[in-house]
This record gives C-alpha cells, structure tokens and sequence, in this order.
C-alpha cells in the first residue's frame, strides 16, 4: 500500500521548476555499496525513516536481493535543502549493474545530467564499471567520483582516487571519499549533486516527450513505466503515443516514487516519476521509447530506441515431461515483465517437449531459469547456450541459425558469420600473461593494455561471443582467484571457420549434445564429450558406441561396454518385502531415464554433459 | 554362519503388528491349499564374519549366554504362538529350515527338541523336508547322528570356499576339506540331503581358486550346491575395508566370469534358481512360489496368505515380547493384488521354470518379446507361454524382471 509522505511536495499542481532539478544516477559494480548509498539518501532526505529502512530498499526483487545485484532499474525522488539554504528536488536513477543489461543502463543514463561513479576504496575500479563510465561520457553526463567504504581497515582511498583521476581525468582531491554504511561523507555527496549536476533544460510548453527508461509489469495495477519527461508534460487528462510503435492508450496514472508510488496531476519536462499506461504488457511499453501525447504531440522521438535483441539462445526442457505446460504458462507470466525474452517451442529426440529460449547474456539466461525454478517450482534442463550465426549458402541464401539443430547439413555453406563483442578485462598485472593466454585460446585479438595504475592493467580485445559464453567468465576468475572484471559489448561479427559436431549414441545423433565449435576446437569437444557421456552413461544390455561426428565424418569415439552382470545373487531370505521396494525403487529409477533410441540415459547425464560440456570446448 | 542369508539386518518399513499376533481372516483362507513350512532363526554365531549383514550376534555381543540358553524355549513359544493364530486351519508342515546365525552352535538335542515342537503343534507332513544350516567345525559324526536320528533330513554347510587364502579373507574358521569330510559324515549319518553352499568373488580370488573350490565340492557328492556372489555391505568390516580402499571390491565383469564357471562345473547338477543348483530345496522354492510360512525367532519374515509381517530384531527384545505374551512381530504389509504380481514375476523368475506370460501387463509381454529376441529369455518356453530365462538371462535377471514388470 503506497503510504503519503506529506514532507514531499507531491501533489504540487503547479510543475517543479526546473532549475530545482537534479537528475543523476549511481555507476558502481556489484557489492560497491550503491544499494547502500541509496538507502542512506532515503533516510537523510527523510524519504524514507529509519523504522521503514530495510536494508537495500531499492532492489525488489528476491534474486536481486540474494545476489546484491540490481537487475531492474528503480527510480526515487528525493526532496533535499542543500548547503545554500535552497530546497531541491533530486532524482536518483538505479541502474542494473550487469553486462547483459548495457542498453537498460544506456537509457538510464541518457535520463540524467550526471552520474555518481561509486568505487569500492578497497578494491578500486572494475570492468563493468569502467564500461558503464565510458557509456556515460558518451551521454554528456556529469561525472561525480566518490570512493566509498574507507571505514574498511583494507581501504586504499589515496590509490583508488588517483586511479580514478587519471581515467575521468579530474584531481584525485575531487574523488569524494565516504562511507555509505556509517553516513559519512553522504550529505557532501548530496550538495555537490546539487552544485555540479547541471539542471535539466526543457519547457513545459512545449509536446510532450518522456522516455521510457524501465518497464514492468505489476500483477494488481498493469504495465508500470519509469519515465523521464524531456519535454512537455503529462496528466491522466491526455491519451498517450508510444512514437515507435504508434500505439495509442489511456494514460491511467502518472506519480512520482518517494519511494512508493504516489500519483501526481502531472509530470513535467526535467522530471522524473512513473506513468500506468494501460497496455497490456511490457512489449506495448518498450524501455527505450518515447512516450508522446495523443493531441499536440511531438513528431520526433528522443532517439535511441532499439528492440531488445537476443544474444544467447539455450534450449529449456522440463525434467518432467508432463511439466510442458506449466513450463509454457511460466514463460508466459515472465514475458509480461521482460520485453527481451523471446521463445518458442521446440522438440528434442533426447529431452522431449520444450522451447528455445532468446536470452541478452548468460546472467539474463540464468536469472530467466533461476526465477522459473524458484518462483514456478519447475525443475529444468537446459542445453549448452549458443550464439546467433549467420550462414550463407553457396546459393547465397542466408539462414540465421539459433539452434545447432538448424545448422545446414551437406557441403553447401559458403561463408559462416558469427558475433563478436569487444571485451575489456581489468585485473591485476600479475595475471596479464594467463589472462591473455585464455584470450588467445579463445580465438581474441589484442586490441590494446593500458595500465590504471602501477599494478592493475586494462587489457581490450575483441573476442568471439560464442567463446565468451562457454565458461569464459568462470576461467577468467579462477584463473586470476576472483580479481579479473570483464566487459563487453556486440561488436559486429567475423567469418569464422565452425563446425557442428554431433554426438552420437549407438548411431544415433543426440541433438541435445550437438554443438557449433571451432573448426579447431572440434576434435577436443567431441573426444571430451565422448569421454564424459561414457562415464555418465551406465552400461546397457548391449555395447554402445558414443561417435561424435562432423556430418557423416566421425572424429572421435568410445564404447560403453554391454552389462554382464546384474542381477543380486544374493538371497535375503523370507525379506520379499525388502526385494519388491528394491525392484519398485530401482522401477522409479528407469522411469526417470531418457531413451536414446534403445540407450537409457539418465537424466543427471544429461545435466552433468551439460553443465561441464562448456569446459571441454574452451580447452 | 549365516549361508544363504536367511534374515537380513534391516526390517522393512510397514504398518504395525497386532500384538496378539492375529491375521485376518481373508490370509487363512486358502492356508491348506498351499505348501506350509516353518523357519526358525538361530541368531547366534561364534564370531562375526567380515562380509556377513544378517540378524546374528556373537555371545559378547548380548553381555552374557542366558538368552542362548533359554533360546530354544523361547521359540518354542512362538511356535505355540502360530499355532493359535493359524488355528484349525493350520496344515501339517512340509518344510522346516533351521538357519541362522549358526544353528549348530546349540547343542543338537535343542535343535531335535526345537523341531519336536514343531511337530508336535502342527505336526509333519508325510515325507517332510527337515533342513538345518551347519557350520562344518561345530558339528560332528555324534552330532549328525543326533539330528538325523531326531527328524531331520537335510544340511546345508557353509564351505564358502576351498581356498585358504579365501578363507582367510572370508574369517571363516573351519579348515580346508573339513566341510567336505562333514558332508561325507552326514550321508553317513544318513542324511537324505546334503547340500553346499559357496562364495564367489571375494578380493584376491581367482578364477582358478573358484574352479578348485567347485571341484572340491562337487567330489564330495553333495545333492545340492548354492553359490552367491559375493556382495560388500555397508556397515560390515569388509565394507569398510573396500571403502578405505584396503581391498578391492568385486568386479562385476569378474562376478559374471565366475558365474559362467559355476554353471559349466555344476551343470551335471543342473540349476534350478539363479543361485542354485541340484536338488531344490522345498522349502526355498516356497519363498520363491509365494507359499505360506511362518518365521520364527528375531528379525524372521513370514508370510501368509497374501500378508508379509516381520519379527523385531534384537534377541532381547524377541524374548522380552514373547516372555509378556505379545507377539513379537515387529510390523506387517499387506500384499496388493498389484503388489502379489510384482512378487511373482520378481520370484518366479528367478526359477528353472520360470513365470507364465499370463501374468504379464501388456508392456511386459512386449518386453518378453524383445528379451526373446535379446538372447536374455528362452525361444521355445516363450513359445510355450513362459518367460524363461536364458544362462545370459539370468545374469541380468533383475534387469529383465524391472522389463517384464512394465
């Protein structure tokens, strides 16, 4: 229930003076105190008081929670009588704090003037937040260094801000330093918020425009939009447009967030709050858009709008088959909430019914997965992920192959595309040579080092996605004990020479074991693939031969011997009873196994050859 | 000396036991119809065997003999005890096994008295199969006299193995050729019956060490040989000792190996069940028949008319209950006519003659057909309307039964 907060001038007919305005987010990595920050601000402009604080308000979600990591974007208004005896009004703008949500966090920082760059003093600046940086120098924006945590004994303040200096170019003395969980240093923050951001520019009188920077979908009130209004205003009294899909609807409710939603008469240019614009779902109301009015609207949008597109596709299969619907209906719900999910069903010889699933990243596929198995009690499979690739045809046709199942089969494939990203890995200089080693195994391209300071390196390559996302990541910490970072974002594509490698079981292609690898890399995945499937698989009443195959060239192979033996010689006497619940046990047991043709394959092979399947084509 | 196992160490969950005992009346109905036979457990043995997870306790084990000593007294109660529940309808026997534990480890004028309650509660049916385990050290050609002389007609030895060095790794006590020199003794005494039972697949055995152990035992004549694989449990010393990686653990490859040798030694006896050879013994085609029989002493399983009920474990225990005149079963299931399928295919199966493809569901008859085809079953039993299995069969034989049972 959203409580009125008679401190805030909410319900003001009359617009907010822009000049009043601030508008600003916080860059900062996981665990750099952001959600910290923002909770002291809460208390400070008494949005929120200390009996309502809990810990890390802003982050609603569960996952988010549990993961200290913010997924969704979340905004606050907070009133604010800063240093010259002025009242302001300052917009705080969340932003997500992973790779896979750049054009999220692209849009929240095109909603703001300036941008807190919060770093952890005791462990300096680290990739994502370096991209995110450059993305808001990109935008213009006002950048604020603030070092945060120096109550930590571990903290190197003096370090960290000359780092910091020398990449945005500003005194290390002008890196604010603070500790986010006592309150020092956070008032400071605030005014010089109100100093150095510069207001917003924009008019009242003129069409309105607002972009869409977050978009969700609320089970009690419809699809919710966090908006920044550039231009105009907007009031339940007008009928919106969202300008790049002309769709027209009712404007139910716009409010500002301090920090539950409190409906306002208007939102006006330089303001930053919620409209309810009664669409169905997040698709009509698209992170990025601009939202007009109906009547005297803009003709232009704000720019920037681009639909969200898949990176990473995986196909999701439950466990139990006759799960199938309630795999569907929870996909469904999902979609309402995430306009860059996209799937559709698919049918796998070995795993049955289930759907190819579109994905930004790996974190976007495992918070999809991890949601569907928490919050819809689904127990899932999910195939190895892959990349989008491009192949041309000696006929010069062009297939875009988002399955391996879809690769072209027989020699006519002239050229095969496949994504790029540019990666940036910051780390410690002691690394550089393993790190680059793993970049060079993975098909990367140095592309420049710079060093941060004296023992901590910027190394930029550009790197096939498909790499990155076989367990790049997971090598590139345990290879540097946790310290690299990584960024990265699409960068065009590259022809690349890819094979798919089956896998085959008694001759017959497991299409959930099929994979798209390097021309290179072939031979090691598919002997690692055979070699894990004999392992994982049990022996069955006959030999069965595990091939794995590049069309009809086999590369590599292992037996599974026939079982000799199986049966239990001994006699527990009268126990029948004991027998039969053995018998029934061992029953549940097969039924629960996946037949390949005539092969019982047990579901935990699957998962197993699944999950580490990664390693064995990265090596 | 447990041999073949005849009470395991865990019970089995199920709904409780009356403690009267009773049984319903649907159970008694078709009791005459049936063969009927008794078991009695004797839970006691000298030492403990590194292998062995059966319901027995070494005299350290229950702090003193007086349970020993009082033992057969205390069956006897139970015997009495079956008799009320079964009442007028309870048949003559047809089979009485005494195992253990290591029955002769009482003096045989208990065991001839144990019978003798037996016998004179249900009484003996014409030409009854009167069995008892034996350890080949504790017994003599006094002692076989005795027990021949007081009923009974079969004894099944504990062999194991000829091979020292198997032996040895088995803690089995006796000599090598001492249970072949019983088995001589007990014809002697004029036994009917004489069977062997043996190991195969302990660590450091080789296939030619299980060739002398067949050989040696087939010289010695007997009517009957058992041979079980052996199998390391948890919670026995030789568990511990495979999982500490002290000695291997069977190999299962090796374990079919030794199995084919078994057969072609034994063929001349012919089998008659997975693990058996010879002339059956009627009172375990009972078990595997769905016959009614009644078990007696700690930890012993009964079954009667389509109801399985089983005995609480501890000596103590069994004493304290039937000292206070309760039943000592320790809980009890009724069999489903799914449940009763299930146990016949399971059971059946693992005999010469195998389970009628009448009893199968629709999928299982499917799956007899492929298993014909698999080599695993017999083509003309198949033909006959039988599942037989085939020598390759019956080394998968619980994998066929999980198939038929579809």
């Amino acid at each position: 229930m959203p409580v009125r907060d008679w401190n805030v001038p909410t319900t003001d007919h009359r617009p907010t003076d822009v000049a009043s305005i601030r508008n600003f987010c916080i860059i900062a990595h996981i665990d750099h105190g952001k959600s910290t920050l923002a909770d002291r601000m809460l208390q400070l402009t008494g949005v929120v008081d200390a009996r309502q604080m809990r810990a890390q308000y802003l982050d609603k979600m569960d996952i988010e929670r549990e993961r200290g990591i913010t997924i969704k974007a979340q905004n606050v208004r907070l009133p604010w009588t800063a240093d010259d005896g002025r009242d302001y009004v300052l917009h705080m703008i969340d932003t997500p704090g992973h790779v896979d949500f750049t054009y999220e966090v692209s849009r929240s920082l095109a909603a703001c003037e300036g941008t807190l760059l919060l770093v952890d003093a005791a462990q300096g600046i680290e990739a994502q937040t370096l991209a995110n940086l450059y993305l808001a120098l990109e935008n213009d924006l006002h950048i604020i260094p603030v070092l945060n945590k120096i109550d930590l004994p571990a903290a190197q303040p003096d370090k960290y801000a000359e780092e910091i200096a020398k990449i945005i170019g500003c005194a290390p003395e002008d890196v604010l330093r603070i500790s986010a969980k006592t309150g020092e240093g956070v008032p400071a923050v605030l005014n010089t918020i109100v100093r150095d951001v510069p207001a917003p520019t924009g008019s009242v009188d003129t069409p309105a425009r607002a972009m869409i920077f977050d978009s969700v979908y609320d089970s009690y009130r419809g699809v919710i939009t966090y908006v920044r209004v550039f231009d105009g205003q907007l009031s339940t009294k007008d009928r919106g447009l969202m300008m790049s899909t002309q769709n027209a609807h009712e404007i139910l409710e716009v409010g500002v967030v301090s920090p539950e939603m409190t409906p306002t008469e208007t939102l006006s240019a330089g303001e930053v709050g919620y409209v309810i614009p009664g669409v169905k779902n997040v698709r009509q109301a698209r992170v990025g858009d601009t939202l007009t009015t109906v009547r005297n609207g803009a003709t232009t949008s704000l720019g920037g709008y681009r639909d969200p597109r898949p990176m990473v596709f995986s196909g999701l299969y439950p466990l139990d088959g006759s799960e199938y619907p309630a795999l569907r209906e929870a996909l469904d719900k999902l979609r309402l909430n995430d306009a860059a999910l996209v799937y559709e069903p698919e049918t796998s010889a070995a795993l049955g019914f289930g759907f190819r699933v579109g994905f930004l990243g790996l974190l976007h596929l495992e918070i999809v997965r991890e949601r569907l198995e928490r919050e819809h009690g689904l127990a899932l499979i999910s195939t190895a992920p892959n990349v989008v690739y491009r192949v041309v045809l000696e006929s010069r046709e062009e297939l875009v192959v988002t399955n391996p199942s879809d690769w072209p089969t027989g020699g006519k494939i002239s050229e095969i595309h496949e994504p790029v990203c540019k990666a940036m890995v910051l780390l410690p200089s002691d690394y550089v040579g393993t790190v680059m080693e793993l970049c060079q195994a993975r098909r990367g391209i140095l592309q420049g080092m710079d060093y941060l300071s004296e023992d901590r390196v910027e190394l930029r390559y550009v790197l096939p996605m498909g790499e990155i996302i076989f367990d790049f990541f997971d090598q590139l910490k345990s290879r540097t004990k946790g310290y690299a970072s990584l960024d990265y974002e699409m960068a065009g594509e590259q022809v690349a020479d890819l094979v798919k490698v089956d896998i085959l079981l008694q001759g017959e292609p497991v299409d959930a074991f099929s994979a798209i690898v390097h021309r290179d890399k072939a031979y090691a995945y598919g002997t690692g693939m055979a070699t894990k499937l004999r392992e994982l698989i049990p022996r069955q009443q006959f030999e069965v031969p595990i091939q794995a195959a590049i069309g009809a060239r086999i590369i590599a192979r292992e037996n599974i011997r026939a079982i000799r033996k199986d049966v239990l010689a001994k006699c527990y006497g009268g126990d029948i009873t004991r027998k039969r619940k053995l018998l029934e046990k061992q029953k549940e047991g097969k039924k629960r196994m996946k037949m390949v043709g005539r092969v019982e394959v047990p579901q935990e092979a699957f998962i197993a050859a699944l999950s580490t399947g990664q390693e064995t084509a990265g090596k | 000396m447990p041999q073949t196992g005849q009470v395991a160490s865990a019970l089995p969950v199920g709904d409780p036991a009356p403690a009267s005992g009773r049984l319903p009346a649907s159970a008694l109905e078709g009791l005459g119809q049936r063969p009927f036979g008794i078991y009695l457990h004797v839970p006691f043995c000298a030492s403990r065997c590194g292998y062995c997870d059966f319901n027995t306790y070494v005299g350290s084990e229950l702090g003193g003999g007086s349970l020993q000593a009082g033992y057969v007294d205390t069956a006897i109660r139970e015997v009495r005890l079956a008799r009320a529940v079964l009442g007028e309808a309870a048949p003559p026997v047809d089979t009485v096994f005494v195992g253990g534990g290591t029955p002769t480890l009482l003096p045989p004028a208990d065991l001839v008295r144990l019978l003798a309650a037996v016998a004179g509660e249900f009484g003996l049916a014409a030409g009854a199969e009167v069995t008892t385990e034996a350890n080949p050290d504790s017994v003599d050609e006094r002692a076989l006299a005795a027990l021949r002389a007081g009923g009974f007609t079969r004894v099944s030895f504990g062999m194991q193995s000829a091979v020292p060095s198997v032996l040895r790794v088995l803690d089995r006590t006796h000599t090598p050729g001492r249970p072949q020199q019983a088995a001589k003794e007990a014809f002697a005494a004029g036994f009917e019956q004489v069977s062997l039972d043996l190991i195969y697949g302990a660590p450091g055995e080789s296939d030619e060490d299980w060739r002398t152990s067949l050989r040696e035992a087939l010289a010695a004549g007997p009517t009957h040989v058992s041979a079980y694989a052996l199998i390391v449990e948890e919670g026995t010393r030789l568990g511990r000792q495979v999982r500490r990686g002290v000695l291997p653990a069977p190999e299962d490859d090796v374990l079919a190996d030794r199995y084919l040798i078994a057969e072609q030694l034994l063929s001349g006896l012919g089998w008659y069940e997975v693990s058996n050879w010879g002339e059956p013994c009627r009172h375990n085609l009972g078990y595997w028949r769905g016959g009614n029989w009644w078990g007696v002493g700690p930890g012993a399983h009964s079954h009667v008319g389509g109801v399985r009920w089983w005995n609480v474990r501890h000596p103590q225990a069994y004493t304290d209950r039937l000292a206070a005149g309760v039943s000592p079963g320790a809980g009890r299931e009724e069999l489903s006519v799914e449940d009763r399928r299930l146990e016949r295919v399971l059971l059946e199966l693992r005999l010469r003659e195998g389970v009628p493809l009448s009893v199968l569901h629709p999928a299982g008859t499917a799956a007899a057909a492929r298993h014909v085809g698999g080599g695993l079953l017999e083509p003309q039993e198949h033909a006959r309307g039988r599942a037989v299995l085939t020598l390759r069969g019956r080394l998968l034989a619980d994998a066929v039964v999980r198939d038929l049972t579809d």
